[in-house]
């Protein structure tokens, strides 16, 4: 190994393990949503349920653009190397500090306003990050390998994803139930921030991007780096171009792959929560190595076939992989063996009314192994002496068989090759369509809109959409007409298909698929 | 090609008119109107005032300059 390579392989670990710590660190706030909403917004406050929606929203689609503002101005004045290690620490600190906040029942209000803050830091530091790392592996990487490079800061984002599960999944078989819903949820918090500073000592070490430290002893570093970018035409429809040609289709077809597809195997075909994580940890870990494959080939036969062919393939498999998902585990496709059924009926105290719930279970087994479990909890109420049910609530899980669960997996590892195609080679892509003294706040913003608010709002248009579909067939029954949707479940899929179907022709059509040289 | 590329210029900025009706009428505001909840309100006000001037600002710009030649090959 030649020693310029090794020293680029200390350049990828250095800002491909920071940025992998940032991705985490931003998923497993997503991944404990449920919980982190019992301890810190209580539903029958009002107002924290609102500050719950706002740290859920916000964060992930508002507040990261303008991180990508902010550090990426920094970025290109005073240089990446020091931006990327403040956005590092900024969102290891934040993460940190969730894990720490004392529950609501403790602090009262101060809890859900103090985790909304830090929540809007860690979407800050995501904006900042990803740019400065992906500009600074770019500016250190040989120009006929800039792809193959780029492409393993583009692992971070799943394999982040991949290691939240896998901290999570670990805690929760460590520890009881109980424990981990009283304080073992903290820990993947905590965890963060030994990473982060085996993180930031690497960074620390490292020196200023060559192509950076150039251009500022050249005394060509921008003045101000947002005019520059956005408010000068021909740089400006360049943004333009990323944003509505490559990243905006990118950020659908990787909140698909990766968040969705989650979504509706867990929401839609009700598979247990324990199972589901692990099929999507295992396609994700089948689908990494492909960032790579790609980012690479994107150096042989260039970034706009491979991201503009990973669109259109995205667009005609989507609804046939989500109707193979739902008819998989489909219970009416099944053959329930009556003589196992069983039914159970507990008494469990519930300490905010002092009275016993009734919790029927019901198990069904199908002659395929697979087990579906229904929980009924009627909660009771004392009002005037009078008993009467407050609330029933119904729980479904299936669990299903081996042969199923791989069936799923392929159709998850199917969409993330997807992912793969249009992310892999993106970081590279960026990083050639913008000169050294703005590249950082340039590129940034793109990405942050096409991924934060493109994709990021995905599920909820999606959600959105097959609600609709519906509450429509619902109508049309009632009245005894024909049902408009024949399978409503899969409408929300028109929003990335839609999205990346404009993006695909906006690509082909205006982007210069030419080799460009970044110096 | 670069005629192509003009043409379909007034094909985005009238995509970014379309955006703009659906995206108000159909979808954010009636989201923020009749809103069951606050999951609901924080939706629309996201799709009124950060995703559809993002869309339509962005495409009606993007259009323009198409219209223009600004992205023309040399």
């Amino acid at each position: 190994m030649g020693t310029e390579t090794k020293g680029l392989w200390k350049i990828i670990g250095a800002s491909s393990v920071g940025t992998l710590i940032e991705w985490y660190d931003f998923y497993i706030f997503g991944s404990l949503a449920t919980i982190i909403s019992t301890k810190f917004f209580p539903a029958e406050n009002p107002t924290a349920a609102f500050l719950a929606t706002l740290a859920t929203f916000a964060a992930g689609f508002v507040v990261r653009p303008f991180g990508a503002l902010f550090f990426g101005r920094l970025g290109d004045l005073i240089g990446r190397k020091y931006t990327f290690m403040v956005t590092l620490l900024l969102m290891g600190g934040a993460t940190f500090m969730i894990g720490c906040i004392p529950s609501y029942e403790s602090i009262g209000f101060m809890a859900p306003v103090l985790v909304l803050l830090l929540r809007l830091l860690q979407g800050l530091a995501l904006g900042g990050e990803y740019g400065g790392a992906a500009t600074y592996v770019a500016e250190h990487a040989p120009a006929n390998k800039r792809g193959y490079w780029t492409s393993w800061i583009q692992t971070t984002a799943t394999v982040g994803l991949f290691i939240s599960l896998l901290v999570i999944m670990g805690t929760r078989l460590a520890i009881s139930k109980e424990a981990f819903n009283e304080w073992g949820w903290r820990v993947p918090f905590w965890v963060s921030i030994i990473m982060v500073a085996v993180s930031y000592v690497i960074r620390k070490n490292m020196d200023e991007s060559p192509l950076f430290a150039k251009v500022k002893a050249e005394g060509h570093v921008s003045k101000n780096p947002l005019k520059e970018s956005f408010g000068n035409k021909q740089n400006f429809k360049y943004v333009l171009l990323a944003l509505f040609g490559a990243t905006m289709g990118q950020g659908v077809v990787w909140y698909t792959g990766q968040f969705y597809a989650m979504s509706f195997i867990e929401k839609i075909c009700m598979v247990d929560k324990m199972q589901s994580d692990m099929l999507i940890a295992i396609a994700l870990l089948m689908g990494t190595p492909f960032f790579l494959f790609f980012g690479a080939l994107s150096d042989k036969i260039g970034r706009k076939k491979i991201m503009m062919a990973g669109m259109l393939l995205a667009m005609f498999a989507y609804r046939p992989i989500y109707e193979k998902m739902y008819q998989t585990v489909s219970i009416k496709n099944k053959t329930e063996v009556v003589a196992k059924h069983t039914e159970a009926l507990s008494l469990v105290l519930n300490p905010k009314t002092g009275l016993k719930d009734s919790v029927f279970t019901y198990t069904f087994h199908y002659t395929d192994q697979t087990v579906k479990t229904e929980i009924n909890t009627l909660q009771l109420v004392k009002k005037q002496h009078k008993v009467s049910v407050a609330k029933e609530e119904l729980k479904t899980s299936i669990t299903i068989n081996s042969s199923d669960k791989w069936t799923l997996i392929w159709m998850v590892f199917f969409q993330v090759i997807f992912v793969t195609m249009v992310y892999g080679p993106i970081a590279a892509f960026l990083v050639e369509m913008f000169p050294t003294n703005i590249r950082y706040t340039s590129m940034s913003l793109p990405y942050h809109i096409g991924n934060g608010v493109f994709g990021g709002l995905l599920p909820a248009v999606a959600t959105y959409l097959a609600s609709k579909a519906n509450d429509a067939n619902t109508l049309a029954e009632k009245a005894g007409s024909n049902l408009p949707f024949d399978k409503p479940y899969l409408e929300g899929l028109w929003y990335p298909i839609i999205v990346s179907g404009v993006c695909f022709v906006i690509g082909m059509l205006y982007i210069n698929g030419k080799k460009r040289s970044i110096e | 090609m670069n005629k192509l590329k003009r043409i379909l210029g007034i094909v985005w900025l009238l995509l970014a008119v379309a955006c703009a009706y659906f995206g108000i009428a159909d979808f954010g505001w009636p989201k923020v109107a009749h809103a069951k909840g606050n999951d609901d309100l924080v939706f629309g006000i996201i799709i009124l005032f950060v995703l559809m001037p993002i869309i339509v600002g962005g495409l009606l710009k993007f259009g323009w300059y198409a219209l223009q030649g600004e992205y023309d090959d040399d």
